[in-house]
């Protein structure tokens, strides 16, 4: 074999174990949920197989399903908002810091090492009626009666905010380290203020930091499921949770399995937006 | 039946006269032949059985079967049980049809309609009751129920019962209150933000039903339900979806009042909670059974359930998870914590107990499922 024809091959090889996965793990599963959209469930729980356009006339033309996919996107594109406002000033600190950025960047990694429904269930401790925050405000004094804070869409974003926050950080740190610091000196030394430096030089050139952790916090936020459960209210439900109901309490799978593409087009059609315009390399660069 | 007692029966008709010494010694040979022959076979066939599935409801529940019957089913027989845990009936209905056969072997299974949906789909077993001889210590009426479905037969042996009836904090609430209004105290405006709920649609539904005054097993007025069922959510705090949010939220005096399982109630009162629980006029009945699933090993799992029949296990798991046990009162003496139980019936006749019939919701189950998912969201 030739050089060349073996060079040409040796990705491919290399690649193949993680190929294989993704197609036995990802591809088929997603190509039975395809099937599975196409049947029915009947009277006794059991699935009727066939050709059937039912659950997707069902799902595509329903009021409740489009409304709850809209409420999800709604509370996504908040969630992703509050990372960005919140992440930047972090994600720039560490990259300015000096001396201590191993340890910042540690600190930004610790919220994983403990269990994301423990993390969210700490909000439950901290905000419920007789948590921290509840039982500080009435030994100051401020309110005699513990407020409810707690089950409403207000904590819904913020345990989503929590949870998200640092894949944000991580996006815009690695963009503003990439930032050459001569361009920052050079439009100081112009007499440009700071202020003028960050709006003109700094931000423009983070943006696509800022855009990755932006689509890794919406995608993210729009398919999660726990969060809505443990600190949501009654009308606080998002289209994952549609997805768990229909396939485990209503024993639907073949309705599970349509709005399960739902997302998965919805959420992929916003990805290819953004690979459109922005290219994956700063994403898969925040990945690493 | 055991083989001494088939030979103690065989030697008993050989000296009464009835069998001759030639057949008795002809049955008696081909009995050794039989053992002979099945026992290696036998014994590598039960060796195979090193674990068997239990999942059931978690939380104190778990523990009193973990604790009172498969630690010491485990010592004694050397069959490990692998003890799962699951949120609702559903969702575990759910892992099953997506198993292998014998992957899910027992399930702690709640209500009759339960047991009826595991049939629809196929999933029962059949039982050698010859092999769980503590079932005669069971209340007829609960075998009875299942049998019916089964055509006479039992994939499952009925376990405990209880009652989902009305918890509420007695701070905020008086007993008089309670008594007064029963089920609408779920409804009361000047609770609104303190009530609770479970999210099973069966539970809704069987309390919308006391709420608009209809008949739990028979509702005629379907919009007064969805409508009593929105009143509902709108005064909500939360719905709950496991008996350990349950017990948090009152205790934690997130909620005042909400529907509740009597022995998770019973668990609140034992840790100091000032809680109280009623049953409404008509309140939720229930009762569990050990299910055992299609394909899995069934004689050991026969050998764990009559295992847990036995007086001192089922007393002990009773004690523990605060359900009374399906053993009938009046042949088994329960000691003295079970009479003091929630739902307890001291006759076993279970005639004070309102059960949901498994044909009317297993009817209307996939449209009220969904009906009630929607009204949940807001809709």
């Amino acid at each position: 074999m030739s050089i060349e024809k073996r060079e040409a091959r040796q990705p491919w090889v290399l690649l193949s174990p993680a190929l294989v996965s993704i197609l036995l793990l990802l591809i088929v599963p997603l190509m039975f949920i395809v099937v599975y959209s196409f049947w029915l469930r009947t009277a006794t729980g059991a699935d009727q197989v066939g050709f059937y356009l039912d659950n997707w006339i069902e799902v595509l033309t329903d009021e409740f399903y489009r409304d709850i996919l809209l409420q999800t996107l709604r509370i996504a594109s908040v969630t992703t908002i509050v990372c960005a406002v919140m992440g930047y000033p972090a994600a720039y600190f560490i990259a300015r810091s000096r001396g201590n950025k191993a340890i910042l960047l540690l600190l930004l990694m610790l919220p994983f090492w403990i269990s994301y429904i423990i993390r969210t269930m700490s909000w439950i401790n901290i905000l419920g009626v007789s948590g921290a925050f509840n039982s500080v405000l009435m030994m100051l004094g401020i309110i005699d009666e513990p407020l409810q804070l707690l089950y409403n869409e207000v904590t819904v974003i913020l345990g989503l905010v929590h949870f998200l926050l640092p894949f944000m950080i991580l996006n815009i740190y690695v963009s503003l380290e990439d930032i050459d610091r001569n361009l920052e000196d050079a439009a100081c030394s112009l007499g440009a203020h700071r202020g003028r430096t960050f709006l003109e030089i700094t931000l423009p050139l983070s943006l696509p930091g800022l855009a990755a952790g932006g689509l890794l916090c919406f995608v993210l936020g729009a398919g999660t499921y726990i969060t809505p459960v443990i600190l949501g209210g009654p009308r606080d439900a998002m289209f994952a949770n549609l997805v768990f109901e229909a396939i485990i309490t209503q024993l639907d799978w073949p309705l599970g399995s349509v709005l399960s593409l739902v997302l998965i087009a919805v959420l992929g059609s916003i990805v290819l937006v953004y690979n459109r315009f922005l290219g994956m390399r700063q994403l898969m660069k925040g990945l690493a | 039946m055991d083989n001494t007692k088939r030979y103690e029966r065989l030697l008993e008709r050989y000296r009464n006269g009835d069998l001759d010494r030639r057949k008795f010694l002809g049955l008696m040979g081909a009995a050794g032949l039989a053992y002979g022959l099945h026992t290696p076979f036998a014994k590598s066939a039960l060796a195979a059985v090193s674990e068997v599935r239990f999942d059931g409801w978690g939380g104190v529940v778990s523990e009193a079967f973990r604790k009172h019957a498969f630690d010491p089913f485990a010592q004694k027989t050397g069959i490990k049980v692998v003890d799962g845990t699951f949120g609702s009936g559903d969702e575990y209905l759910s892992r099953v049809k997506a198993s292998q056969g014998g992957e899910y072997n027992i399930a702690h299974l709640s209500g009759v309609f339960d047991y009826a949906r595991y049939h629809g789909l196929g999933l029962t077993s059949e039982l050698n009751e010859d092999n769980i001889p503590n079932l005669k210590y069971v209340i007829p009426k609960l075998s009875d129920v299942f049998r019916k479905i089964t055509n006479g037969k039992l994939s499952c042996v009925p376990y405990d019962y209880g009652t989902t009836g009305l918890a509420y904090n007695r701070k905020h609430i008086s007993d008089d209150e309670m008594k007064e209004k029963g089920a609408k105290i779920l409804l009361e405006e000047r609770l609104k933000g303190k009530i609770g709920g479970w999210s099973d649609w069966r539970t809704r539904i069987w309390y919308a039903s006391l709420q608009t005054g209809q008949d739990p097993n028979g509702a005629t007025d379907m919009e007064a339900i969805w409508d009593t069922l929105r009143t509902h959510r709108d005064l909500l705090l939360k719905y709950w979806g496991s008996g350990a949010e349950l017990m948090s939220l009152l205790a934690e005096e997130e909620i005042y009042v909400t529907e509740a399982w009597s022995g998770r109630v019973y668990a609140l009162q034992e840790q100091g909670h000032d809680i109280g629980y009623m049953d409404p006029p008509n309140g939720f009945g229930w009762q569990e059974c050990l299910f055992v699933i299609k394909g899995s090993p069934m004689e050991a799992c026969e050998e764990l359930l009559n295992f847990m029949l036995a007086p001192e296990t089922s007393i002990a798991v009773a004690e523990g998870q605060n359900y009374p046990p399906a053993l009938d009162p009046t042949k088994v003496d329960l000691g003295k914590k079970i009479p003091t139980l929630p739902a307890f019936d001291p006759k076993g006749t279970l005639e004070g107990l309102t059960f949901a019939d498994p044909e009317y919701w297993n009817t209307n189950e996939q449209e009220w499922s969904k009906k009630f998912g929607r009204i949940q969201k807001g809709y």
